[in-house]
């Protein structure tokens, strides 16, 4: 997913340059190409995730050292935790490097008995050696259990640390950087990066550690046996760095290849998929199972390569061991025959050899995961250190009883740096009056809502309420001040009631019956079966978009607020629903402070002030009638709307009024 | 099972082959130790070096056949692997193409992408673990089982009970696990959910101040998932030690007996370090089944999704050659008593509606959000078909349509504007092979020249997946000139005008009247505004026809469109 979503991104900031006006700013506002760039590798192609991570293709941090350091640093409260699991995982592994030798003195024993002591076997003597083999094997188990379940508890906890941290977070960072970034993106860093991060560490934890132990302790064993034998086998083990690097540098590029190979053609399902509609209808399946079928060759020749090549992997160190093997026993035996070394000597070095060579073949994926890992803190911490809202615990709160005038002062302000699209705006809003935002699609309507909530800042001057500053009140008492009915509906998973009843917790079945009932939405609820206690679903599908609309509206009423937003408040609501929410809206606005957008002009005409947006400047400010006076931009607006009918009707009912 | 299966058929030898160097491979590997043994019983025994660097070349040889094999049965795998999932892939893709959208509304658009991505790579994963392990583990067990009987004779029956034990320690691992992993995949997917909540919801959310509500609900769903991955994570750390440990008393066992049998001289010192090593390969070779062992279930679930799909046969087909049927391209467009439900709905979406659209007619209809509007449009280019009565176009029941033929004839702009990966040029064209000229026609009458000419590149400005890059308006607008381009005889208007400011739409509709003087129009809309001058207007109301006629007599007789009409327009104009 992340993978296409990057695609799309790069797609995006590609194509910025040639959209500017003719676009809604809230889309403008979602392709801050600098935020994007951040992405380490590009953006394309996340290994480990989507719908095609099928190979490693290792991601790069920008800065491993330092992100390691802030993941330290989380560890802090866990370093007794992490102390014991080090060492226990450091003596299970010392215990399993101990074995062989052991059972080589067993060897060596029997080999002796056999051949000079004509198979007078010690049996005392086995018997011992066969209980250390068992106080090893069982510590080695129990030690190994116990570092399991450390790390696994410490990984856990930084797991849910981390998320935690993420939700809080969330509420404390401007919506300026969630505007700005795909969700999708964002999304993955909660559930995927942080998934990676425990996950890998839970790993590395204990690899890195045995690792260590293990080739430190296997060589010391190797070189009580045999040095010259040692000196054999390390001439062997940097062959399979040695291979095991030129592998992983030659197989990268046809990983990339069949990463992005594969992101193309998820990209060109999901895209045929979701538009099968009009792929249907405009008889496109033929082109659609072209380019797929071109993408899917593409796929199969960068597929099968890398394949192959990750393959190689095993055999080809799987092969080195067996010459450190064959080199062992060829050595081994002639050493034995000179009397050098004994028979179980050989065996324990068989044995060496092949946990050297493990180890060995390991670090290569260690230090990918461990790549990996910073790479995912790296997203996390990005996030986590973003920049959050200026601190408001001291700022105005309580605010009961205000009225509702609104003053905007030269107010100036712009989304990105210098470029300013409200341009020292003043205007007086009286308690209850109507204020009517219109203008064509895309003009930038919801820029003063943004700044009315406090979703964004004004760059200068101020916008008060009843003579505050908004400033100076906590953001919190500002959007409590507000009733807000959105473009987009939002709804959760849960009961109808709860739904409603959001804005107001303590709210009784009474009070949020009336709210309702004032929204119109009480019948479509009691129709539903289980009335209040109807369960949206996850994706909010099981009601339609007016439906939606309406419960939106019924939280609305019920959070009885002295100012109201109403963005396209009524797009979604069928025609004669609208009827009945149009009159609920005129009680509730009735005494309320209204900022309304609108497309509807029965709405607009009867509103108290129109403020006329064009590319995102206000451009006239006025009732109906002062504008239309004025016959400039609105007016255009207005006849155009109503050539239909003719300009001339309109002009005359204008007259008569 | 068997229908993916069948995309192995032709690689059976292939196969085989496969199958038999895995084989050679790990015989090879099974050979070593015993030459090992040789080595020690014989010629360190003996003292005799040149046999020792005599077995010590063969083992060399020995090693390196192996690895040839192993290599050779890499690649044969790794292409067959990547080729099977193209094939699948792209059989599944074709079928999807072919659906309709009952198909579509059945499984849900999702549903159906993570099929034909996840779910193959899934299944692509897991052939590929199969031919790599699956095949050689067993291979192995059974060689390392001979060769131990060879060796060890009466030691065997130790290997056989720390075999069960292995096994029978991972299928109680399995049992554990695997209901824990649904688990923790159910509670992802809600700590999903809340954060997308967060993100798509952050305006409401802040403007109630429910940020404490949210951050409750995470929390729950956070502790919970932490607290299934803490147990998981202790059961799968108990595992691999435990395989250790039995594989480590096997050997202790196997050398007390052994040592005794070497002491009465039944077997070798030699014979018994081979045993030994034998003993290891075996117990790895079950871990590697082990790991088999978690995949296949999870491709199990994959395959059975991909399998329903590809069993799938489309409702909506062409009808066979001798019922066929192509008459003149005239615009007419009937409906005879046609009602349509959708599958498992209790109520027709769709009820018995009768009216007909002529060429040079502009038909509208109207009515509230769920009246059926859509659905009905829909039965035209056969996108559904009806449960009764007939959609007919210039005469003929849709259904003895090639669906190709039919849906030649109609211009249809949907409510949902979909753009596609290309460029403007190539989305109003949609690989019809129009001319040029057309094309830009197509986008002058759509309004969208202006936006077009203004990019770097104009016609050839890329487009990106989905249409992303441009706004919602311009969407609209690439939309219609796609539906326009091909001279139609029939346009479906769905709602097409939503996104466009007023101006716009009525320069759009200026120029479309021009465009459609001989051809049928049908015309959704929420707007009176717009279809004030339609031929005719139906108005629709559950899925019935509540009125049809022109806009003065439905305000007298239809009181749903009076409604409808007194909401949108000011007293006078509704007089």
């Amino acid at each position: 997913m992340t993978q296409m979503n990057n695609n799309k991104n790069n797609n995006n900031n590609s194509n910025n340059k040639n959209s500017s006006i003719d676009r809604d700013v809230s889309i403008d506002r979602s392709k801050d190409t600098s935020s994007q760039m951040q992405r380490p590798g590009g953006g394309r192609g996340r290994p480990g995730r989507g719908p095609g991570a099928t190979m490693r293709l290792v991601e790069k941090p920008k800065d491993f050292k330092g992100t390691m350091k802030k993941l330290l640093r989380y560890l802090k409260p866990y370093w007794f935790m992490l102390l014991l699991s080090i060492i226990f995982s450091a003596a299970s592994t010392l215990f399993n490097v101990l074995s062989p030798k052991e059972m080589g003195k067993i060897t060596t024993e029997l080999y002796e008995a056999v051949t000079h002591r004509a198979g007078n076997v010690d049996f005392a003597l086995i018997g011992r050696i066969l209980l250390i083999l068992l106080f090893l094997y069982l510590s080695n188990a129990v030690f190994n259990i116990i570092q399991g379940f450390i790390s696994n508890s410490i990984s856990q906890k930084l797991g849910f640390t981390l998320r935690k941290n993420m939700a809080d977070k969330f509420n404390k960072i401007p919506l300026k950087f969630f505007d700005t970034k795909l969700h999708g993106d964002i999304l993955s860093i909660v559930t995927n990066d942080i998934d990676t991060i425990t996950f890998t560490f839970n790993q590395s934890l204990s690899q890195i550690t045995s690792t260590v132990t293990q080739v430190v302790g296997v060589l010391v064993m190797m070189l009580l046996i045999s040095p010259l034998m040692t000196g054999v086998t390390l001439l062997i083990v940097p062959l399979t760095t040695i291979f095991v690097s030129i592998l992983v540098k030659k197989s990268q590029k046809f990983f990339k290849a069949q990463q992005r190979n594969l992101g193309n053609l998820n990209g060109h399902i999901e895209e045929m998929f979701s538009g099968h509609l009009v792929m249907k209808i405009f008889n496109g399946e033929k082109k659609s199972l072209e380019d797929f079928s071109h993408l899917n060759e593409n796929l199969y020749n960068s597929s099968w390569k890398s394949q192959f090549l990750s393959g190689l992997m095993m055999p080809v160190t799987g092969f080195i061991g067996n010459l450190g093997y064959v080199a062992v026993c060829i050595m081994g035996g002639y050493l034995a025959v000179k009397q050098t070394i004994s028979v179980g000597d050989i065996q324990a070095f068989i044995r060496y050899v092949r946990q050297f060579n493990h180890p060995m073949s390991q670090t290569a994926g260690i230090a990918n995961t461990l790549q990996s890992t910073a790479a995912a803190a790296e997203r996390v911490f990005g996030f986590l250190e973003e920049t959050e809202e200026s601190d408001d615990t001291d700022k105005l709160s309580n605010l009961n009883n205000l009225k509702g005038n609104v003053t905007f002062e030269n107010v100036v302000f712009g989304y990105d740096e210098g470029i300013e699209i409200i341009k020292n705006f003043s205007a007086d809003i009286k308690a209850g009056q109507k204020v009517a935002i219109v203008g064509p699609t895309g003009a930038g309507k919801t820029t003063l809502v943004n700044l009315l909530m406090r979703f964004y800042d004004v760059n200068s001057g101020r916008i008060l309420i009843d003579g505050i500053d908004i400033n100076d009140i906590k953001r919190s008492e500002v959007r409590k001040q507000f009733g807000m009915v959105l473009q987009d509906t939002w709804l959760f998973n849960g009961t109808l009631f709860e739904n409603i009843a959001y804005s107001l917790p303590n709210a009784s079945l009474e009070e949020v019956r009336n709210a309702a009932q004032l929204a119109s939405a009480e019948h479509f609820i009691m129709s539903s079966g289980q009335g209040y206690d109807m369960v949206i679903n996850e994706e909010a599908t099981n009601i339609s978009s007016g439906q939606k609309q309406l419960l939106t509206i019924a939280r609305t009423i019920l959070s009885n607020s002295p100012m109201l937003i109403l963005d396209e408040a009524t797009s979604n609501v069928d025609t004669r629903t609208e009827i009945l929410i149009q009159k609920a809206m005129d009680n509730l606005m009735e005494g309320r402070t209204s900022f309304i957008i609108a497309h509807r002009l029965s709405t607009i005409k009867n509103a108290d002030i129109i403020l006329v947006i064009n590319n995102g400047e206000i451009i006239e400010q006025g009732n109906h009638e002062e504008l239309l006076e004025k016959d400039g931009f609105y007016a255009t607006l207005y006849y155009s709307q109503f050539d239909t009918v003719s300009k001339n009707s309109i002009k005359r009912n204008n007259q008569v009024d | 099972m068997k229908k993916i299966l069948s995309f192995l058929k032709k690689d059976v030898y292939r196969i085989l082959i496969i199958f038999t160097l895995t084989f050679l491979q790990t015989m090879t590997g099974l050979f070593l130790p015993s030459l090992m043994s040789d080595i020690v019983d014989i010629g360190i025994v003996n003292g005799d070096t040149p046999f020792i660097l005599k077995i010590g070349g063969i083992m060399l040889l020995v090693a390196f056949i192996g690895i040839l094999c192993q290599i050779t049965a890499r690649f044969i795998s790794a292409k067959l692997s990547a080729r099977f999932s193209k094939n699948l892939r792209s059989s599944i893709f074709a079928k999807v193409e072919s659906f309709s959208l009952p198909e579509f509304d059945k499984y849900s658009t999702a549903s159906l992408i993570t099929r034909c991505t996840n779910d193959v790579t899934q299944v692509q994963h897991s052939l590929d673990m199969t031919l790599r392990m699956a095949l050689s583990a067993p291979l192995t067990a059974i060689g390392g089982i001979i060769m131990a009987i060879r060796f060890g004779k009466n030691l065997t029956w130790i290997l056989i009970f720390s075999c069960t034990a292995l096994v029978f320690i991972m299928i109680l691992n399995f049992k554990l696990t695997v209901p824990k992993f649904q688990k923790i995949q159910k509670n992802v997917d809600k700590l999903n959910l809340i954060t997308r909540e967060n993100l798509s919801g952050m305006r409401v959310i802040r403007a109630f101040n429910a940020e404490g509500h949210q951050n409750e609900k995470f929390d729950q769903a956070n502790k919970l998932l932490t607290n299934l991955h803490l147990v998981i994570g202790r059961i799968m750390s108990l595992l691999q030690p435990m395989t250790m440990l039995i594989m480590n008393l096997t050997t202790i066992v196997v050398v007390w007996l052994g040592s005794r049998m070497v002491a009465g001289y039944s077997i070798k010192v030699g014979e018994m370090m081979a045993f030994l090593q034998y003993v290891m390969q075996i117990m790895f070779s079950f871990q590697m089944l082990s790991m088999t062992f978690i995949i296949i279930p999870r491709a199990m679930v994959s395959v059975r999704r991909i399998e329903e799909v590809l069993e799938t046969e489309p409702l909506i087909k062409d009808p066979l050659a001798e019922d066929l049927l192509s008459p003149e391209k005239l615009g007419r467009v009937e409906f005879e008593n046609v009602s349509f439900s959708y599958p498992n709905a209790i109520e027709p979406a769709v009820c018995n509606v009768s009216f007909s659209a002529m060429p040079g007619q502009t038909t509208a209809i109207i009515g509230s959000t769920g009246s059926g509007k859509s659905t009905l449009v829909n039965l035209i280019p056969r996108l559904y078909d009806v449960s009764s009565g007939s959609v007919k176009v210039d005469g003929v029941d849709v259904r003895h349509f090639e669906q190709s033929d039919l849906r030649d004839r109609i211009g249809y702009a949907p409510q949902k504007n979909m753009l596609f990966a290309g460029t403007i040029e190539s989305n109003i064209d949609f690989a019809r092979d129009i001319e040029f000229k057309r094309i830009e026609e197509a986008a002058r009458i759509a309004q969208a020249s202006k936006f077009i000419s203004e990019k770097e590149e104009g016609f050839y400005s890329p487009i990106a997946q989905a249409g992303t890059n441009v706004s919602g308006g311009q969407k609209q607008r690439l939309s219609i000139a796609r539906a326009i381009a091909n001279h139609p005889k029939i346009y479906i208007f769905d709602d097409s005008f939503s996104s466009l400011d007023f101006k716009t739409e009525s320069n759009l509709k200026k120029a479309l009247n021009e465009e459609t003087k001989d051809s049928t129009v049908l015309l959704i809309t929420q707007r009176v505004s717009t279809i004030i001058n339609a031929d005719k207007i139906i108005v629709l109301d559950n899925g019935q026809v509540v009125g049809m006629g022109k806009h003065k007599d439905l305000l007298e007789n239809c009181k749903v469109y009076y409604e409808i009409a007194s909401s949108q327009l000011t007293k006078e104009e509704l007089a």
